[in-house]
């Protein structure tokens, strides 16, 4: 069946029947939601969609698709989808993890899928606290966050995920928030059709553990102001009057207000998803409230060769470079080096 | 040297030998390894049964001249059929001091040295730890020493070919290498060829080292410090071709060949780590095969690789070594959970952590057992011989995809590194190890409902329509395959996990007592001991005793006939390299109270030490008697 002869599918057909079992009103209900929603849009047949999740509160939703699903082991998703995707690259294949489960446990793993490029997206929630395990820190709670394994505080600097998978060369680096729904959509939209290690960190509201993490910027009533939405080709602009941007003076990121001093649209920094140099992908990343506005959207998109690409054109050359030899004869190589017969 | 048979040949004055054991030694710098496996290749082709026991340091290069640096290949060939590289050298081949020091003792009494006396400078012997010059304080007494003074006859020997001096001297080896092709009765032509292709384009050096090697020869031939030449005449080895082959060479070519038989694609990732990476090594050469390898970040990176290409259809696999098998305990749970096929090869070496990692040991069996949280069973498996690792392989294979389970494959550095002569087998005549993945469904797919006969459950393959599930860590419902905390439940689905590897045994072999089947005394064995003991055994019987000899291949399960087979004996001796793993599982399965024999000296048992604790418990054994 070619793509245009499939029938069409709708978000009920990526909904699995088993009940859904996050706290109310946690923000993964949303992140759900905007997945099955988004499926429909590859136009991929549902068995060709594969899920892999860590563990964490993250790490159930491939049960909710009804997809391919693997809920693995704490931290190694992305090790699983690297073979997954390397033995398989007919398949569309999904990551769902925590900031525990990525950041921490499989920090390694994170580093290394994104540097080879395994054609995988990966969803990052991010809450800032360990949900499943009923709050502890996480490698992205800020210093100073009382949980219940720090109860004086910690004492540790939080990881900026976008910046880590910067410096490890991911090739699509995005963020978007858990309510704001079609943001999400789109992202997840812009994820799934990247070709590569792509990595979407969904800022997610624990109201359980960690409730209102984000709030101080993500709410409606101060989002305007306090969130950057980046967008390919246009300056950096921000504000409820659209009046506030971001000038880039040599490696320093400033927020300005056009038309004060003498600033126009003109001196903002012009975002570009494709610029090959992730160190400019890092400084956006480094953007945080209150001295900046929160950046969210589509920070870098480059294309480079995938894992599994790499992958099948080292068997493909490698087959053509002996096949010009001969056929091949498995029986022969047995018999490689010098041999000798007795009679 | 072992036997004389026939005295020496007035004529052009040759010893013929059944068998004999030789030592290189050097520093590691000196090209021991590379000595040895071209003495190794030559004799092989020759026609006699060898076998080879490589003993290196972890460092790539200690400190030149000491002790720890030093290198040694140990080679034992023979016109009859042997299992091991002999205990004893008969012949130690001593580049420089330490050499000498670490070797001399292994060597028998009134066995043959050949020094390089260039190399017995004041700074070397001191290195070594030597007050006085051994070669003239008497010391060597009781030897049959030769003193070359290689260093000297290279330099001669290159002569003129503009090569500086450090490089003529990085001849010397090709030189003893000559000095012991002569005195074995040996061609030169592969070692020449070999020279051929490996220096291709550095004519110089090519040249340096085949004049070495011819000088080596010629020195031999020419001067009178060899009273004699020795005859190993050929093994008569069964018909057919035959190679050279190391256990983890034949390991690689095992798993190439799984994949012919089982009509899939081989999908290896692997983390370096001695001595299991050569596997990596191979298979990563073997692309125009179709196979695909992927070196990790780290082991369980590698195992999460090989679960997730297993997932795909694909024939997953990673290897390692003891602490990188540590790592993977967490994700080889999570393959018994999911049960998919997935085989895991653990080249043990000597522990704990890193211990030392170029030495052999059996430490890894209880740790493949059990090492992971709660009951989750795993079939183990184990080679006997370097041979013997390509049909294991296979095995390791067959097992794992006909019953939906990882299956651990035990190799050790012995196994691993140790080659002997393998007759080529004719893959045209293997049986097929081809398993089926389930079929398109048009809705109710159970993701496990299992075989009626082995328990296994179907390999739903991501792609295939209408099978659309769930799997992963969290407990699953019986046929469904869904999440269930159900208590019930789980008991059963523990039992089944259980059954499921217990129905191995039904497809594995019957174990092969060599000997009578009853007696005084079984020796049990695994893994790499297998050719100590069958030369102790061989020749306990040969002196009359009652003595017979089973080797396990397969360890978990355990074969069926394996209590009744203890039973038939009044003791059981089990030698393992640790500290009676074995033994305590079949202690505790059969009540057998199996004595063991236990040395972890990074080494293999010698044949005679297996001997002796034979003797001595038959001898106990008499006591009872009376
Ligand atoms: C090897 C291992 N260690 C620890 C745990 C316990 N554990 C489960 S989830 C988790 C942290 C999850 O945090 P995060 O990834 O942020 O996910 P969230 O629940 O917040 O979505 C921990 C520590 C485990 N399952 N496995
Ligand atoms: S604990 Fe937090 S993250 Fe987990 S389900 Fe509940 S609200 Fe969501
Ligand atoms: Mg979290």
């Amino acid at each position: 069946m070619t793509q245009s002869e499939l029938p069409v599918l709708t978000k009920k057909d990526f909904e699995s029947d088993q009940d859904v079992r996050w706290c109310p009103g946690c923000g993964d209900y949303s992140i759900l939601a905007q997945t099955q929603k988004t499926m429909p849009d590859f136009g991929v047949p549902k068995e060709k969609i594969v899920f892999i999740s860590g563990i964490g509160c993250s790490g159930r939703l491939p049960y909710y698709m009804n997809t391919f699903g693997f809920h693995t082991i704490h931290g190694r998703a992305a090790t699983i989808a690297t073979g997954l995707k390397g033995a398989r690259p007919d398949l569309m294949v999904w990551v769902i993890t925590g900031d525990g489960d990525a950041l921490s446990i499989g920090g390694n793993h994170l580093i290394h899928a994104m540097r080879r490029n395994v054609d995988m997206k990966m969803i990052m929630f991010n809450n800032r606290i360990y949900g499943l395990t009923k709050g502890q820190a996480s490698p992205t709670s800020p210093i100073g966050k009382k949980t219940k394994s720090t109860p004086m505080g910690t004492i540790e600097t939080p990881i900026i995920p976008l910046n880590l998978v910067a410096a490890a060369e991911a090739s699509f680096i995005a963020r978007s928030v858990d309510t704001h729904s079609e943001h999400l959509q789109e992202m997840m939209h812009r994820a799934g059709e990247h070709t590569g290690a792509a990595f979407l960190e969904v800022l997610q509201n624990c109201n359980i553990f960690n409730d209102g993490a984000w709030r101080d910027f993500t709410d409606k009533s101060v989002k305007e102001d306090r969130m950057l939405v980046l967008k390919h080709g246009e300056p950096m602009i921000f504000g409820a009057e659209k009046n506030k941007g971001i000038r880039l003076n040599g490696l320093q990121p400033e927020v300005v207000t056009i038309g004060e001093n003498g600033v126009s649209v003109a001196d903002l920094w012009v975002h570009d998803e494709t610029d090959p140099d992730a160190s400019r992908t890092q400084i956006l990343s480094r953007m945080w409230w209150p001295d900046f506005p929160v950046p969210v959207g589509v920070f870098r998109r480059v294309p480079r060769p995938t894992h599994d690409q790499l992958l099948v054109e080292q068997v493909e050359s490698a087959k053509a470079a002996r096949a010009a030899k001969g056929p091949v004869d498995l029986q022969k190589l047995l018999a490689a080096g010098e041999t000798w017969t007795v009679s | 040297m072992t036997s004389p048979k026939s005295g020496t040949s007035s004529t052009e004055n040759v010893t013929q030998l059944d068998r004999v054991t030789i030592r290189f030694a050097g520093d590691s710098g000196d090209g021991m390894q590379l000595t040895g496996s071209q003495f190794t290749a030559t004799t092989a082709l020759f026609g006699n049964d060898v076998s080879t026991l490589p003993d290196f340091p972890a460092e790539i290069r200690a400190p030149a001249g000491s002790l720890p640096g030093v290198s040694g290949f140990q080679i034992s060939f023979s016109s009859g059929d042997i299992h091991t590289p002999g205990d004893r050298p008969d012949v130690l081949v001593a580049m420089n001091p330490a050499a000498l020091k670490v070797n001399l003792g292994d060597l028998v009494p009134g066995g043959g040295i050949i020094v390089n006396t260039d190399a017995f400078n004041d700074i070397n012997l001191r290195k070594a730890g030597y007050v006085a010059d051994p070669l003239h304080d008497g010391s060597l007494k009781g030897y049959n020493l030769f003193e070359i003074p290689m260093s000297t006859l290279v330099a001669r020997a290159c002569d003129g070919l503009g090569l500086s001096s450090k490089q003529v001297e990085l001849t010397k080896n090709f030189f003893a290498l000559g000095v012991m092709f002569w005195l074995y009765e040996r061609s030169m032509a592969a070692t020449e060829k070999w020279i051929a292709e490996k220096f291709a384009g550095k004519d110089a050096i090519a040249e340096a080292n085949k004049r070495a090697l011819n000088a080596g020869y010629a020195f031999g031939e020419t001067t009178e410090i060899f009273h004699t030449h020795y005859r190993v005449p050929a093994a008569k080895l069964k018909p057919g071709t035959y190679r050279n082959i190391t256990g983890n060479e034949a390991t690689a070519l095992g798993f190439v060949t799984a994949a012919k038989l089982a009509e899939r694609d081989l999908f290896l990732a692997s983390y370096p780590i001695t001595p299991a990476s050569d596997i990596l090594h191979q298979l990563s050469g073997y692309k125009h095969l179709g196979i695909k390898t992927v070196q990790s970040e780290d082991e369980i990176a590698a195992i999460g690789a090989a679960v997730g290409a297993a997932y795909g259809g694909a024939m997953g696999m990673t290897t390692t070594s003891g602490p990188g098998m540590a790592l993977k305990a967490e994700m080889l749970g999570l393959a018994v959970m999911v049960e998919l096929p997935l085989v895991v090869v653990d080249v043990q070496r000597a522990g704990p952590s890193t211990g030392m990692p170029t030495k052999t040991e059996q430490g890894d069996l209880l740790m493949s057992m059990f090492g992971r949280n709660s009951d989750s069973p795993i079939p183990v498996i184990a080679p006997a011989t370097p041979v013997e690792c390509f049909t294991m392989a296979i095995e390791a294979w067959r097992i794992a995809l006909k019953h939906m389970t990882p299956v651990v494959y035990l190799s050790d550095a012995f196994l691993a590194t140790g080659a002997e002569p393998w007759k080529i087998p004719q893959i045209s005549e293997m049986p097929s190890i081809a398993v089926k993945n389930a079929p398109e469904s048009q809705g109710g797919f159970r993701p496990y409902q299992r075989d009626p006969e082995t328990l296994a459950r179907p390999w739903a393959v991501p792609g295939t329509k209408g099978l659309e599930h769930r799997i992963g860590g969290l407990e699953k419902l019986d046929e469904l395959g869904t999440v269930s905390y159900d208590p019930d439940n789980h008991h059963r689905m523990m039992l089944l996990r259980a059954e499921k590897v217990a129905r191995v045994a039904r497809d594995i072999p019957k174990t092969e007592v060599w000997g009578d089947p009853t007696g005084d005394l079984l020796i049990l064995g695994w893994g790499s001991t297998y050719g100590s003991i069958r030369s102790a055994v061989e020749r306990l019987r040969e002196r009359g005793k009652r003595v017979s000899h089973a080797h396990l291949r397969y360890l978990n399960p355990l074969p069926d006939d394996l209590g009744e087979i203890l039973r038939g004996f009044q003791r059981v001796l089990l030698p393992e390299l640790n500290l009676g793993q074995l033994r305590m599982l079949l202690r505790a399965k059969y009540l057998v109270d199996i004595v063991g024999f236990n040395l972890v000296r990074g080494k293999p048992f010698q044949i005679g030490e297996i001997e002796a604790k034979a003797e001595s418990l038959l001898g106990e054994s008499v006591e009872v008697g009376r």
